[in-house]
C-alpha cells in the first residue's frame, strides 16, 4: 500500500456551492511523515478542501490523490488510506466511550478491538468516563474521543479539521502532543486550524487559504521572510504567524 | 456482512437504550386494541363473533406505521452528528451504513409486532391458522415494513429538523381508521368507501385476516402483495436518489 512521492497532491482544485466558487484553484502537496497546516479565515474552505480529501465531496474541477490514490478514480483505496476528524466532533452519542472505540475496531477489523479501545481510553484521558453514555460527555471530552476513534487502524494520512478547537489549553497541549508522536511514527497530518500559534507550533509547512487559492506556503522561517524588514525591526523580537497572517491577508 | 452486522449492532442498542420509543411503539396500538375492543367494539357489527380477531392486522399495520418513523429519526440524528460522514470516510462498504437502519427497523418492528400478539392473546385473540399461513402474515408484515422503512429512509435524509424526520409518519398511521381495519367498508359513503377500498391498507388487513381465519385469501393478497412491493420499489429508488444526492 506504500506508495512513493508526496501524501497528498492537489493541483487546480476547484468547487462552488451553487453561485459561491469556494475554491479557484488549489494547489499544494504534502510530504510523507510531515504536518501541514492549512490556515485561513471562516469560510475560505478548509473544511470543504478536508472533504474532497477524504472522499465526502466532488470537486467541480482539478486533481487531487491522497497516498497516491486518486480521489475520484480510487476513492476506496483513499479511505483505507486516511482517517478524518472532523470540524465537528462525530461520535455516536448513545453508546458509551468504549463502545464508539470498539466500534470503529471492529469496522476497521482490527485484531483486538477492545485492548485497543482500552488503550486509547488511557492514552486519552477517558478511561474513568469509559463506561458512560457519550452524550454525558462535556465538549473537550467528546472532543478527545473522536481524535481517538481516528487513530484506530493506525491509517498513513490523518485530517484534522480544527482538531483543538473547544479544548481547554491542556486538552490542547495533549493534543499536540499526540499529533507530533504520529508524525514522528511516520503519519502523515493535515491540520487545518484558526489558532495561528498551533500552526506556528506543530506544522513543518503552513498555507494560507484566502480567496480561493493558496496565496503563500512554506516553511515557517520562508514565511518570516516574507514580511517588510521595516516591520522586523519595529517590533523587536521575531513576528509571530499571526502578525504574518494579518499581513498577507490585509495586502489583498 | 461483517460492517452490516457492526452497524446493526450499534443501531439496535439505540432501540434498546431509548426506552421511550419502544414504549410509544407498543402502547399506542396497545390503547387502540383495548379501545377499540372494549369502547367501541360492542357497537361495530362485523359480522363475526370475535372483534379482537378483526382488529389485529390493522393494529398490527399502525404499530408499523408509527415504528418506522423512529427509523427515520436515527438516521435524521446520524446526519446531522457527522457520524454518517465518519463511516462514509471509512474503508467500509458504504451500503451498510442505510441497511443497519433498515436490519434494525425490521428487527424491532417484529418485535412489537410480537408484543402486541401477545397482548391480543390475553385478550381473546386466537387463529387457526397453519404454519403456512403463519409464515404468509408474516412474509406480508415483513414486506410492509421494508416498504415502509424505505419510504421513511427519504425524509430521514432530507429533513431539516428531527420533527420533520418523523412528521411523515402521522398519515400513515392515520391510512388504517379509513380501511377495513375496524369496521367493514359497507357503511361508508359513496367516496370515502371508494377510497377505503382501494386503498393499500384495506388489502393487507383483508389478507391477513384470510390468512388467520383460514379462510380463502382470493384476490386480495395478490394486491396486497403488489402494493408493498410498489412501495418498495418506489421508495427505494427515491431514497437511494436523495442519497446520492447527500454524498455526492
Ligand atoms: N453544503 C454547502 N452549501 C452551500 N454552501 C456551503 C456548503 N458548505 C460550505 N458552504 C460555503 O462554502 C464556504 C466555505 O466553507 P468551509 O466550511 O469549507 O469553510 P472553512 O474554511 O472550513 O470555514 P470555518 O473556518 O468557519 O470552518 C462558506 O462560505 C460556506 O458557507
Ligand atoms: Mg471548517
Amino acid at each position: 500500500m506504500e506508495k512513493q512521492g508526496p501524501a497528498i497532491r492537489v493541483s487546480g482544485l476547484r468547487k462552488s456551492y451553487q453561485k459561491l466558487e469556494v475554491l479557484k484553484g488549489v494547489d499544494f502537496e504534502v510530504a510523507r511523515g510531515s504536518i501541514y497546516a492549512l490556515l485561513g479565515s471562516n469560510g475560505a474552505g478548509k473544511t470543504t478542501i478536508v472533504r474532497i480529501l477524504s472522499t465526502l465531496l466532488q470537486a467541480d474541477d482539478g486533481d487531487a490523490s491522497v497516498n497516491g490514490f486518486d480521489v475520484v478514480a480510487e476513492p476506496a483505496r483513499v479511505r483505507e488510506s486516511i482517517s478524518l476528524t472532523g470540524q465537528f466532533a462525530a461520535v455516536d452519542e448513545i453508546l458509551t466511550g468504549r463502545e464508539n472505540l470498539v466500534m470503529i475496531g471492529r469496522l476497521r477489523r482490527i485484531d483486538d478491538p477492545r485492548r485497543t479501545a482500552d488503550e486509547l481510553l488511557e492514552r486519552f484521558g477517558l478511561a474513568e468516563a469509559a463506561g458512560r453514555r457519550v452524550a454525558t460527555y462535556s465538549g473537550g471530552m467528546r472532543r478527545r474521543l473522536d481524535i481517538a476513534m481516528s487513530l484506530i487502524g493506525d491509517p498513513p494520512v490523518i485530517f484534522l479539521d480544527e482538531p483543538t478547537t473547544g479544548l481547554d489549553p491542556e486538552g490542547r497541549l495533549e493534543v499536540w502532543q499526540v499529533i507530533q508522536k504520529l508524525a514522528h511514527g511516520g503519519t502523515t497530518i493535515l491540520l487545518t486550524t484558526q489558532y495561528l500559534d498551533e500552526a506556528e507550533k506543530l506544522a513543518d509547512r503552513i498555507a494560507i487559504l484566502h480567496d480561493g487559492t493558496i496565496i503563500v506556503s512554506g516553511t515557517l522561517a520562508e514565511l518570516r521572510e516574507l514580511l517588510p524588514p521595516a516591520k522586523v525591526e519595529y517590533v523587536e523580537r521575531q513576528p509571530t504567524l499571526e502578525e504574518i497572517f494579518l499581513a498577507i491577508v490585509g495586502q489583498r | 456482512m461483517n460492517d452490516i452486522r457492526v452497524m446493526l449492532g450499534r443501531s439496535m442498542r439505540h432501540v434498546t437504550r431509548s426506552l421511550d420509543t419502544i414504549i410509544t411503539v407498543t402502547i399506542m396500538p396497545i390503547a387502540f386494541l383495548l379501545l377499540f375492543r372494549y369502547v367501541f367494539g360492542g357497537a361495530i357489527q362485523t359480522g363475526t363473533d370475535n372483534y379482537t380477531n378483526y382488529l389485529m392486522p390493522g393494529v398490527l399495520l399502525i404499530a408499523i406505521a408509527s415504528g418506522i418513523s423512529y427509523t427515520a429519526f436515527r438516521l435524521f440524528m446520524d446526519m446531522k452528528s457527522g457520524i454518517f460522514e465518519r463511516f462514509h470516510s471509512m474503508p467500509i462498504a458504504r451500503s451498510s451504513v442505510l441497511w443497519g437502519h433498515v436490519l434494525t427497523s425490521l428487527v424491532s418492528n417484529a418485535i412489537s409486532v410480537v408484543v402486541i400478539m401477545l397482548v391480543g392473546l390475553i385478550m381473546g385473540f386466537r387463529s387457526s391458522a397453519g404454519v403456512l399461513a403463519w409464515l404468509g402474515v408474516a412474509g406480508i408484515l415483513a414486506l410492509f415494513t421494508l416498504a415502509l422503512t424505505w419510504l421513511a429512509v427519504i425524509p430521514g435524509l432530507t429533513a431539516s429538523t428531527p420533527d420533520g424526520a418523523s412528521a411523515f409518519s402521522y398519515p400513515l398511521v392515520f391510512l388504517p381508521f379509513v380501511s377495513s381495519a375496524f369496521v367493514p367498508t359497507g357503511t361508508m359513503p359513496g367516496p370515502v368507501r371508494v377510497f377505503a377500498e382501494n386503498q393499500p391498507v384495506t388489502a393487507i388487513v383483508n389478507a391477513i385476516r384470510s390468512l388467520f381465519e383460514q379462510q380463502p385469501v382470493g384476490n386480495d393478497i395478490w394486491i396486497a402483495l403488489a402494493w408493498c412491493a410498489g412501495i418498495l420499489v418506489v421508495a427505494y429508488g427515491f431514497a437511494m436518489a436523495a442519497y446520492r444526492r447527500k454524498i455526492a
